[in-house]
């Protein structure tokens, strides 16, 4: 609070890229100590959990799909209940392209699930992206279920309700072998993945372009006004995020060696909104938060009360939209402010 | 900023003195006719002031001149071009920019944020992915300094919903600056400030460079003449007057339809 009172005229360069909010700004796409945690808790748990790899891998993939989302919802503001469109369209993808023994290495059957799914989301979303709020939320749920029924009918190329069993998966590097009953390899692999879309997220939402993203999210009107082309804007977005929603459908497929309907339909699209908004939305790290407690909910919880665990999992989302609308994160940070000692100002992502 | 003032003078000089002008530029909504027939010039450099009563039909003109609407007939020029097709966003990057009546921010984010990305998106720095934003410090420094010029520098990293209603009008008006804008249409940008702060808006927008066409609407008759050269009035959609702050101080029909009732709305509020 020191270069406020002097008049701008006699304050340089220097003083103004020094003040504490220019430094804050400069300095917020730093790593910082504490996010190393979930990478050192991540292969911690390989060693210590080895019986429950099998559970990691399918949190890795929660985290990833959620993060996916994260990018379209959480920072540009695109409200959607049809994700799963494109988780199911990268796992099919994967097992459509393995099963028919055209293509089954992995790392290159993630890029073309990549692709598959930037595509469908470039084209739902030149369409979609015209619309806002409620329209754009019944529009992204009728795509999905359109895709969903072609799947169903296709029954020749997808297995129809059966889906496709048994994907024969080549190993990694020609090396490493997915052993259905041990899931090391699937568990690092799914690691790996994670990580590399991660940094390519948070490089993202980190730019001027994930800046104005947040700046459609806060306020479209506005973004017209400053002369952001907005649309253009959205597309790329849903796009990329359509993206790593087929990575994380594609990495599904394959370290459970088959892909059904369950990959594309409403249920898969609404959890992973659970998830993110049970972590915080638009904060990078809800998506992990919300999918360890999700997951945890549901394996550990529903394991004792097998008819009773949704219940509780409507009790703490009702918890928190009434008292935590940034999800658990949110709640943590404001828990921070107020008892973490220091009183910073806040400092919005 | 030189090369830009001076690239703006050269177009002034070769077209005409008139950067912005409309041609019987009407607009209806459903049966209700909110802005009729009007034919106006904003020269450049001009200091014009938009007056008239509630519900005149100032706010939809500037909304027809900035393509957040679309006119039921007539045309909008902009240095002689017919951009009356352009999207709003295009006549941004033309050098149209405005502020509006009733603040339109980015909520949630910093105040340096908020001109973080008008800034960023004039210098045509927002496209960029893969790099980090505040690796981009010539943005931020031009961004802390119109927070500095607008007295704001001390709550730069505040979320703007936390500031007072004065203040977020402040970040408003930061937000066009940072446009550097050839025209700067400024609907009531005092609205709402409390009068101990109204002055560092006032004195910003008489800072502004020269050449700047500023249009500014206005219910404050103080501030009219105090930095107006050239006042419109509009009435029910339609130019009723025009002239210097004298001439329109001085004719009893504006007087009758206007000016006496804005008295008497100040005496209202005090
Ligand atoms: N989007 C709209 N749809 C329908 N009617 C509208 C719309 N915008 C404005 N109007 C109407 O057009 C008329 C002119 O409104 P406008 O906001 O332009 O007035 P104004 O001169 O800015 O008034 P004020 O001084 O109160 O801001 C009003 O009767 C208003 O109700
Ligand atoms: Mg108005």
């Amino acid at each position: 609070m020191s270069a406020s009172a002097t008049s701008a005229e006699s304050t340089s360069f220097a003083a103004r890229i020094n003040h504490p909010a220019a430094r804050a700004l400069i300095e917020r796409h730093r790593l910082r100590w504490w996010e190393v945690l979930p990478w050192i808790a991540a292969i911690a748990g390989y060693f210590i959990f080895p019986g429950y790899l099998g559970f990691g891998t399918e949190l890795l993939v929660a985290i990833l799909f959620a993060l996916s989302l994260d990018l379209a919802l959480g920072y540009a503001g695109i409200i959607t209940l049809g994700h799963a469109a494109f988780f199911g369209a990268g796992a099919y993808t994967v097992g459509m392209l393995a099963d028919h023994g055209v293509w089954s290495e992995p790392i290159t059957g993630l890029m073309l699930a990549a692709l598959v799914a930037a595509i469908v989301g470039l084209l739902s979303g030149l369409v979609l992206l015209r619309t806002r709020g409620l329209t754009l939320l019944m529009l992204t749920i009728c795509s999905m279920a359109l895709l969903e029924q072609a799947a169903n009918m296709a029954h020749d190329y997808t297995g129809g309700f059966d889906g496709l069993p048994n994907l024969p998966i080549t190993p990694i590097f020609g090396v490493f072998n997915f052993n259905p009953l041990y899931n090391n390899t699937q568990y690092l692999y799914a690691l790996a993945v994670l990580l590399a879309c991660f940094v390519f997220v948070r490089t993202l939402v980190y730019s001027p372009f994930g800046q104005s993203l947040t700046g459609i999210r806060e306020n479209l009107l506005r973004m017209h006004a400053v002369g952001a082309p907005v649309r253009r804007r959205l597309i790329i977005c849903y796009t990329l995020s359509a993206a790593i929603a087929g990575i994380a459908g594609g990495l599904w497929a394959q370290v459970n060696a088959y892909v059904n309907l369950s990959s594309l339909d409403l249920d898969r699209a609404a959890t992973v909104l659970i998830v993110l908004i049970l972590g915080g939305y638009g904060r990078l790290y809800g998506a992990f938060v919300g999918a360890v407690v999700y997951l945890a909910l549901e394996h550990f919880l529903a394991r004792i009360y097998p008819t009773a665990w949704q219940l509780g999992l409507g009790i703490l989302l009702v918890f928190i939209a009434l008292f935590a609308r940034n999800g658990i994160l949110g709640l943590g940070e404001a828990l921070w402010r107020r008892y973490g000692g220091r009183h910073k100002p806040s400092a919005p992502s | 900023m030189a090369a830009l003032r001076r690239q703006a003078q050269a177009v002034g000089a070769i077209m005409s003195e008139t950067r912005l002008e409309t041609r019987g530029l009407t607009r209806h909504f459903g049966a209700l006719v909110a802005v009729t027939g009007i034919d106006f010039k904003l020269a450049a450099g001009a200091r014009h002031a938009l007056i008239g009563p509630n519900g005149a039909g100032k706010t939809t003109f500037i909304n027809l001149l900035t393509g957040v609407l679309q006119p039921s007939h007539g045309s909008v020029l902009l240095g002689g071009k017919d951009i009356t097709a352009t999207a709003q966003a295009e006549r941004v990057k033309l050098g149209i920019a405005r502020t509006f009546q009733i603040n339109r921010l980015f909520r949630g984010l910093s105040v340096l944020e908020n001109v973080y990305i008008p800034v960023a998106e004039r210098m045509g720095v927002a496209p960029s992915m893969f790099n980090p934003a505040g690796k981009r410090t010539d943005v931020i420094e031009e961004a802390m300094y119109l927070l500095e010029v607008l007295r704001l520098g001390d709550v730069a990293q505040h979320r703007v919903s936390e500031l007072a209603y004065g203040r977020q009008r402040l970040v408003e008006l930061a937000i066009a600056i940072g446009l550097r804008p050839g025209v700067l249409l400024l609907d009531e940008p005092a609205a709402g400030v409390p009068s101990a702060e109204s002055h560092i808006i006032l004195d910003a927008i008489e800072r502004l460079p020269e050449d700047i066409a500023v249009l500014i609407i206005e219910h404050d008759m103080d501030v009219v003449f105090r930095f107006a050269k050239r006042v419109t009035v509009m009435v029910s959609g339609a130019i009723f007057a025009e002239g210097t702050p004298k001439e329109i101080e001085a004719n009893p029909e504006v007087r009758a339809v206007y000016l006496g009732q804005a008295g008497a709305r100040a005496g209202d509020h005090a």
